[in-house]
């Protein structure tokens, strides 16, 4: 954060002189205050009225994997995250949208390691999975129908030493045991149709192994494919926008003051945090 | 060895609207002030261009990271609390500014029933109508004594609103006339219009147009960008502290700002506070800073806690009742916000753009506004609908009965992509003997000092109250013409999820020092030249948000603590027995 602050200090310069000359584009409001805010990125310096996806051709992804050594267990990954968001009629699925390496990625993040979170002991004596036998299985998941989905409530949320990069190491380890017992298979080679099986049975909670609650493992599964088809580019999933031309969402705009009251719903050609930034 | 700085007049601890304003009015009447913030100095120019809905709202980078400190949180006295240890599970705020950065935005009064709910309940239905435990009470304050105070938050603030028609008086217009109203929020006000309820355009923190406060600060016009709650506004439009109190206060050459300074104790002598205690969070050098007025702005918890560590006050015990810090915690918790969905198949919104303070709300089931005698609570809540504008992870909303995941929920989750409009009902929460603060006994921060803990349990009072405002507002979401509706559930037991910084008490304000802790200019009864200031002082917490509450109760401990300045110290207003037990 405090790196960017001096180039986007010479973003700001740069296009307020730009923003100045070319007067008074949406945002009429913006003249009288000071001359702050986010005047300061390409989208001031274009036709507002065209919002291009500009150089969504120029850049490069370099796909490898930086948390997850074993390939098997990426391949493992690769093919639970491809059922949770399926290829169909609608478009791209998980894989093809680069899900897998942003999940591999976020793992080697802050958030996979837990940096920001309190991970000081002492743990409680009884594992995760006997206070969920216990208690009546309720999801936090309460305000609206939203898909970031909470780990099951019953006690504070998330007792455990593991991180969550080690939460998907168990995981997968335990999804790929369930396969071979279950079908006498690896997860990959089964059909679709027992692949679903064995995520049902994880979501259901009723697989069974040290550590790792099941339906904690899916939750945190499912939540991290949909940001992986979701979130910005930058992190190496959603390539090229298309989950967000998908969900006609547009992403970041500079100003919707002159849209906010418009009745008809207004489909835009998506635009990236990349874009946002004028780069 | 702590390093002994110079002495100031007045030292704050915390730098959000509550600290902020505090320091502003201070400094502004000439004198020397010290702000200790323990979070990292931050300009707008850290907001610019970062419009990533993965970081903030999913990653919460403008939130309190956890590593070294949180709270612990238990259900019923008597359980082993056990610590929140992930940071969506825990928003409180930090760095300059505070929690107040990265606030919605959207701005309500309390009522004139809050200030005095405990009179105004048995006046009209009987003592009777208050059950054993719950511990309400009068606030030592009228709305009408704190109006002004309200006034001048909202002019400093730059609201923009229209009057609540339900609403109590005011002295005067919002100074920024309402924000813009998209269709959605148009079909909201006319739905709820034809079925005989008061709907009105919600105030908000985002301007309008461009407005200058009279202190001279300048915001500009709201963009509706979206980018709103959870972020900082990039274009100077969402009023915080950094656009207004901050700069206020810096530009009277009064008023010295330092930031990753951890205040770890109140240091105290003879009954009066001497300074406080700070570590320097980059250096890990210790300070001691002498001042003659100490002003805790350091939001619930901290407030809290800082008192209970510096052992100034008696703790409550729940078994006695006795003992006034950490006494009356309440909050809004995701149990507070339930409501009803509104699943459109013809009809397609704009939902991608929008502002924190954007929405409809109507007051028709709030507070004492409609017939208690038959209900089996008190107090009500606000109904809401609110245009945030919806970005792509959180927008994936299906019909209860969808799969989840899968080829079915990735078709449905695409369709119902802005077809989809939430109602709900914020509840007003009231305190109870079981629900309380105190000092964690296994738990400890980076400095082996102990944890915060809260002993918190939903009550009948909360579950009815959720059930009556989750039919209310189902029919507003029929009215407007849903094709299917899916309504909210209550879960059986608080969920340990502390996600919107609506925690209160603790440090209550009122008349009685057997259950209050602090007085109507949350100046401490034990401590006078000690003042708490922020949302500890809330005896109950009222439908709706907090922030101009908490905005007007630091105008009017500003002008306490210059009152006590002046005549060079004593208690601002004398104590009363209530001869209440609560
Ligand atoms: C996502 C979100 C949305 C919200 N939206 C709304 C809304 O729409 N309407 C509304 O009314 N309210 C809203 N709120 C609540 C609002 O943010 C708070 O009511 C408000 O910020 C409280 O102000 P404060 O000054 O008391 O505390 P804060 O803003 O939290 O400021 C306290 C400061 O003290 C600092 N501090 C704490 N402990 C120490 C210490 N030991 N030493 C030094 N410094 C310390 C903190 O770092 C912080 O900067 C929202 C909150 C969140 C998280
Ligand atoms: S919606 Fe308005 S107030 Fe909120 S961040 Fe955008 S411009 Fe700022």
């Amino acid at each position: 954060m405090t790196n960017n602050k001096d180039s986007n200090q010479d973003t700001q310069d740069l296009s307020r002189r730009k923003f100045l000359k070319s007067g008074g584009l949406v945002a009429g409001g913006l003249l009288g205050g000071s001359l702050f805010g986010g005047l300061l990125t390409s989208q001031f310096q274009k036709d507002s009225k065209k919002d291009v996806a500009p150089q969504a051709d120029k850049q490069v992804t370099f796909d490898a994997r930086t948390f997850f050594s074993r390939n098997e267990d990426f391949a493992l990954l690769s093919a639970a995250t491809e059922r949770i968001y399926p290829e169909n009629k609608n478009g791209m699925g998980a894989i093809e949208l680069g899900v897998p390496y942003f999940i591999d990625r976020q793992c080697a993040s802050n958030w996979g390691r837990n940096a920001n979170d309190y991970m000081v002991g002492p743990f409680p004596s009884i594992t995760k999975t006997d206070v969920y036998e216990e208690e009546k299985r309720q999801t936090n998941e309460v305000i609206t129908s939203s898909t970031v989905v909470k780990l099951p409530a019953g006690t504070a949320n998330y007792q455990t030493k593991m991180t969550r990069g080690t939460f998907f190491l168990e995981g997968l380890n335990a999804m790929e045991k369930t396969s071979q017992d279950k079908f006498n298979e690896r997860f990959i080679n089964l059909e679709p149709e027992q692949q679903d099986e064995i995520l049902q049975m994880f979501e259901k909670g009723e697989v069974k192994f040290s550590g790792v609650d099941s339906a904690d493992f899916f939750s945190l599964l499912r939540q991290t494919t949909i940001e992986g088809v979701y979130a910005d580019p930058v992190y190496g999933g959603n390539r090229n926008m298309e989950a967000w031309r998908m969900k006609e969402y547009p992403g970041p705009i500079m100003s919707f003051l002159d849209k906010i009251e418009e009745e008809e719903f207004i489909v835009m050609e998506p635009s990236s945090l990349r874009n946002y930034q004028g780069l | 060895m702590a390093k002994k700085l110079d002495k100031v007049d007045v030292v704050v601890v915390g730098s959000g609207w509550a600290g902020g304003i505090v320091s502003a009015e201070l400094s502004k009447a000439g004198y020397q002030v010290v702000m200790l913030e323990r979070g990292k100095d931050q300009t707008r120019s850290d907001f610019i261009g970062v419009k990533d809905e993965l970081r903030y709202t999913n990653r919460h980078e403008m939130i309190e990271k956890l590593t070294g400190d949180t709270i612990t949180s238990r259900v019923s006295i008597g359980d082993a609390a056990l610590p929140v240890r992930l940071q969506k599970d825990m928003n409180t705020g930090t760095d300059l500014g505070g929690g107040s950065m990265h606030w919605a935005g959207s701005v309500y009064r309390w009522r004139s029933y809050d200030f005095e709910i405990r009179s105004k309940t048995i006046e009209r239905y009987g003592e009777g109508k208050i059950p054993e435990g719950m511990q309400i009470r009068d606030w030592g304050i009228t709305y009408d004594e704190l109006e002004p105070y309200y006034a001048k938050w909202e002019q400093t603030a730059g609201i923009s609103g229209e009057p609540d028609p339900l609403g109590d008086n005011r002295s005067n217009e919002y100074p920024n006339p309402p924000m813009l109203a998209s269709p959605a929020i148009k079909l909201f006000k006319e739905s709820a219009k034809e079925i005989g309820l008061h709907p009105y355009q919600m105030a908000s923190g985002n301007m309008s147009q461009t407005y200058t406060n009279p202190d001279g600060e300048t915001l500009n016009q709201c963009m509706f960008c979206s980018f709103c709650t959870m972020y900082g506004c990039d274009f100077g439009s969402k009023s915080d502290p950094l656009a207004t109190v901050i700069p206020t206060a810096r530009k009277t050459g009064n008023c010295e700002i330092r930031t990753n300074s951890l205040v770890r104790r109140v240091i105290h002598k003879d009954g009066k506070a001497t300074g406080v205690l700070y570590t320097d969070t980059r250096t890990g050098q210790e300070f001691e800073q002498p001042a003659d007025v100490v002003v805790l702005a350091a939001f619930t918890f901290s407030n809290n806690r800082l008192l209970m560590l510096s052992d100034i006050g008696e703790i409550y015990n729940p078994e006695t009742r006795k003992g006034t810090i950490g006494r009356n915690f309440t909050g809004q918790f995701n149990s507070t916000f339930l409501g009803a969905t509104g699943f459109f198949n013809d009809k397609k919104f704009n939902y991608y753009m929008g502002a924190g303070g954007l929405g409809g709300a109507l007051s028709d089931y709030d507070a004492d506004l409609f017939d208690h005698t038959d209900l089996d609570f008190i107090h009500g809540g606000g109904i809401e609908l609110r245009q945030y504008g919806d970005a792509a992870i959180k927008n994936n909303f299906v019909p209860k009965g969808t799969p989840t995941w899968g080829e079915e929920f990735k078709e449905k989750s695409l369709f119902y992509a802005f077809r989809t409009l939430t109602v709900w009902y914020s509840a007003a929460v009231m305190p109870w003997w079981h629900n309380f603060m105190d000092l964690d006994p296994t738990y400890k921060d980076e400095f082996g000092d102990p944890l915060l803990r809260i002993t918190n349990k939903l009550t009948e009072q909360d579950k009815n109250i959720a059930k009556f405002g989750i039919e209310k507002c189902t029919e507003i979401v029929e009215a407007m013409g849903a094709d299917i509706i899916d309504q909210d559930e209550m879960p059986d037991q608080f969920d340990h999820t502390y996600g919107g910084m609506h925690y209160i008490g603790g440090v209550a304000m009122g008349e009685d020092p057997e259950t209050s802790a602090v007085n109507n200019y949350l100046q401490l009864w034990e401590m006078e030249n000690l003042f708490v200031v922020g949302g500890s002082a809330l005896p109950h917490f009222s439908s709706h948000h907090p922030t101009p509450t908490i905005g007007a109760l630091s105008y009017r401990a500003a002008e306490g603590i210059e009152k006590y300045l002046k005549e060079k110290g004593g208690l601002l207003t004398q104590p009363k027995s209530s001869g209440v037990k609560a």
